[in-house]
């Protein structure tokens, strides 16, 4: 079955940041709670945690890509 | 009402001591008191990187839930940091030209652009859990600037927020500068707020990523040299007051509630 990392709730008002840099690559085995991609907002880095343990499927966005919160970063299988 | 502190007078160490007593019938309270506790960490003057390791010892702690949340007070020697949205055009003497006249210039894992470090200046670096409290960088942003704003209000002076520009200002010259890091839901990183700093050192860069910015310092406005000693007493009760928070300064708490 595969899972998602995506971008959390960050905070009230915050509805986007970006992409700084990919802490693993794909295909890398990671566990729950790890960071995997750091994100930046105005005045914040803000490192994803992995939700659940797996390996990296597929990396959906690239360093320097504006995304939404609630938007897909990675699949995990 | 907050106390007005006399700048010009140190504060006594002894008002901020609780006598044993008062927590001797209430072990509930205290046990309540601890685990709601900030720890305080004094590190003086202390290299950016040093400091920088301090905090992710201590983020590795706190992440696994083996430490309380800290708050880390110093001073850096001359440094120049750039975050990760910071643009190499924004020292405006160049990489280089600040290695020669002994400044370092380092890159960080923090948000915001360059900004400058140096003595005089006092460094907050929070490692605060916000699984604990509330998972909002928006909040957790504003409440430090409503510490810094504490602080002035604390010296007879009115500080300021600009929409759209996260820091602290007095009479739009920026005095407080803001840049944090998150893992796990918890904080590193902090802000820098300008005492007695050697302002000219901001004038080698545009500060945050603004060209237009200029800066000020509490020591300007006073025009005086404020006691360092003091500030910080006054940064760690206005972050009681604000976080609700108990501070736990070397084994002897200042209340939050302590000035009011």
């Amino acid at each position: 079955m595969s899972k998602t990392i995506c971008l959390p709730e960050l905070g009230e008002g915050i509805e986007k940041a970006t992409v700084s840099y990919w802490l693993v690559d794909e295909g890398a085995e990671i566990k729950e709670g790890e960071d995997i991609v750091e994100m930046v907002t105005d005045k914040a880095t803000f490192n994803v945690p992995a939700s659940s343990a797996g390996a990296i499927k597929k990396i959906l966005l690239r360093e320097g890509e504006v995304v939404k919160v609630g938007d897909v970063l990675a699949e995990l299988e | 009402m907050a106390a007005k502190i006399n700048h010009k007078k140190q504060m006594p160490v002894e008002e901020y001591r609780l006598p044993d007593e008062a927590f001797s019938r209430t072990d509930v309270r205290r046990r309540r008191t601890i685990s709601n506790g900030v720890k305080l960490l004094d590190l003086g003057l202390i290299d950016y990187l040093d400091a920088l390791n301090k905090q992710k010892e201590l983020l590795c702690r706190i992440k696994s839930g083996n430490d309380t949340d800290t708050l880390i007070l110093c001073e850096h020697n001359h440094v120049f940091t750039l975050g990760r949205r910071a643009k190499e055009e924004n020292i405006l003497c160049g990489i280089e030209g600040a290695r020669k006249i002994g400044v370092d210039v380092i890159p960080v894992d923090r948000g915001g652009d360059v900004t400058y470090h140096g003595k005089g200046q006092l460094v907050a670096y929070m490692i605060f859990d916000l699984r604990k409290d509330k998972k909002d960088l928006s909040l957790f942003l504003r409440r430090l600037e409503r510490v810094v704003l504490g602080v002035l209000n604390d010296y007879g002076i009115r500080g300021s927020l600009i929409e759209g520009r996260r820091g602290v200002w007095v009479n739009k010259k920026k005095i407080a500068s803001i840049g944090i890091g998150v893992s796990g839901w918890v904080t590193y990183h902090g802000l820098s707020f300008n005492i007695n700093t050697d302002l000219k050192f901001f004038s080698m860069i545009n500060p945050c990523g603004y060209r237009d910015v200029e800066m000020v310092s509490l020591s300007e406005i006073l025009n005086a040299y404020v006691d360092l000693v003091a500030v910080k007493a006054a940064f760690i009760n206005n972050l009681a007051k604000v976080f609700e928070r108990n501070v736990k300064t070397g084994g002897i708490y200042v209340k939050n509630d302590l000035f009011t």
